[in-house]
């Protein structure tokens, strides 16, 4: 899956846990629960959402790679490829 | 014939508006059943009838104000004439059991609904679609604001989406803060708290939530919070003081644990609605019953029954927060259970110390029903069952 349609993805799953944040005025490399002051609960609905729309299992010990929009980002471009979805 | 009438769905609630009805007359309706939408300063909550029948004479007009306890619709039991005229003296506020069992008949205040018959206020409310509601409601986006180009002048789910030049958040927000701030300074008034705290070992929580979520896709992942939640359920099987509700004759406990769990809702306020008899669910169970739970009170959407009558609240900081905190009880239950953020601290094992994931678990319970020492054991409990997750 390429770069822009996974970023769409993200942009509107974000939006859909945190309406009032606008993607274009977070700090991209920041950490993603503090910029969309999310709570983990929030984060495992936003992991359930991306890992059921792109096929990429995103476990539990992965969360660490998951820690800004653009690490998620590139975690996502990365198990996608692999994994032959994209 | 029953009345369906407007439910309390707390101490402060005195009236709600009706946005909407989700059946007609002659619709078979049964106990359980989500029948009407009311906006009150909560939001929109869903209106669960609590009898079985056919739906008579809808009483109450969408978009009218009725107090609590002022009839929404007349109920007819099976084999009921559906054309049974609306009876004069069925307009008056409750003399009997109301047809909803939300708290009415467990906080004082309901025991004495507003006197004045139920004078219609149309002024103000916005018809809208609910799909154009819950958008609105999670945009911040106020409706009076926004022009309809439904049936009716109706606000639909376009109408929102287009419109999506986003605005402050204005009404719903300060009737969200006058509803904690009416049940909080209740509290605060007429509850003797005493508050207690107690550190917890969770590395055997932790380990065992990293078992079971190992190789299972995100939607089946277990957080923190079903333990914690499960945890004191359990421990209010024990300690019964600090599950149930005061009233005018005192403490009744309750023989189901409903425990309500508080939310915070972006942009400002927080509900804490029950979870139904926790003490019988799985963690599983209760980890999906959460979660459904935060998506709807995201998305503004909760039950009158889950807003009425949990018996006692669990609030928990979740990863984000800080290491304690020291909660208000909501009346009219008589304890609140607090998890601080889990964060790995010093810990003596023997004369061993390490680092080991620690919880600061409080609780704010009240002195007419309960004593310190009493408290403590209930506190020690849960931090012992926190010990055992596997058995929860």
């Amino acid at each position: 899956m390429n770069r822009d349609k996974l970023e769409t993805l993200l942009t509107r799953e974000l939006h859909r846990i945190a309406p009032d944040i606008d993607m274009a005025d977070v700090d991209r490399d920041g950490d993603l629960r503090e910029e969309f002051d999310i709570d983990s609960m929030d984060f495992l609905n936003l992991v359930a959402a991306l890992s059921e729309l792109t096929g990429a299992p995103m476990p539990e010990s992965d969360y660490g790679q998951m820690g800004s929009v653009n690490a998620l980002l590139a975690y996502l471009e990365d198990r996608t490829g692999q994994a032959g979805t994209g | 014939m029953g009345t369906f009438r407007m439910p309390s769905l707390g101490a402060d609630m005195e009236a709600g508006t009706l946005a909407e009805w989700l059946v007609k007359p002659g619709d078979t309706v049964k106990r359980g059943d989500i029948v009407a939408v009311v906006e009150t300063q909560k939001g929109a909550i869903e209106i669960e009838i609590f009898e079985d029948g056919t739906v008579g004479d809808l009483v109450a007009q969408i978009g009218e104000t009725v107090p609590v306890g002022a009839p929404l619709a007349m109920i007819l039991a099976r084999g009921e004439d559906t054309a049974a005229p609306l009876q004069p003296e069925q307009q008056a506020p409750p003399a009997k059991t109301p047809a909803v069992e939300p708290v009415t008949a467990r906080t004082e205040e309901a025991a004495s609904p507003p006197a004045a018959t139920p004078a219609p206020v149309t002024g103000g409310f916005v018809r809208a679609s609910p799909a154009a509601r819950r958008l609105a409601r999670t945009r911040g986006i106020d409706l009076a604001g926004v022009s309809g180009s439904g049936p009716d002048g109706a606000i639909v789910l376009a109408d929102i989406e287009t419109g999506a030049a986003r605005q402050p958040a204005a009404g719903g927000a300060e009737g969200m803060r006058a509803a904690i701030a009416a049940a909080m300074a209740r509290s605060k008034r007429e509850i003797p708290h005493y508050y207690l705290a107690h550190d917890v070992d969770l590395s055997r929580a932790a380990r065992f939530l990293e078992d079971t979520n190992a190789g299972k896709p995100a939607a089946e992942r277990m957080l923190l919070i079903a333990l914690f939640v499960k945890a004191v359920a359990r421990a209010c099987g024990k300690y019964p003081e600090f599950n149930g509700h005061m009233g005018e004759n005192g403490f009744s406990p309750a023989p189901s644990v409903h425990a309500g769990v508080a939310i915070n809702i972006r942009g400002g306020g927080l509900v804490a609605p029950a979870i139904h008899d926790t003490q019988d669910m799985t963690a599983a169970a209760l980890m999906a019953a959460i979660s459904d739970l935060v998506a709807r009170v995201r998305a503004g959407r909760y039950r009158s029954g889950e807003l009425a009558n949990p018996t006692i609240t669990v609030s928990s900081l979740g990863d984000r927060g800080v290491d304690r905190l020291f909660g208000v009880i909501y009346p009219p239950q008589v304890a609140l259970a607090g998890f601080g953020t889990p964060r790995l601290r010093p810990w003596a094992d023997g004369t061993t110390v390490d680092a080991r994931l620690v919880t600061t678990i409080t609780l704010s319970a009240d002195h007419r029903v309960s004593d310190g020492h009493r408290g403590a054991l209930f506190l020690a409990r849960i931090g012992q069952l926190l010990q055992e997750p596997e058995s929860l």
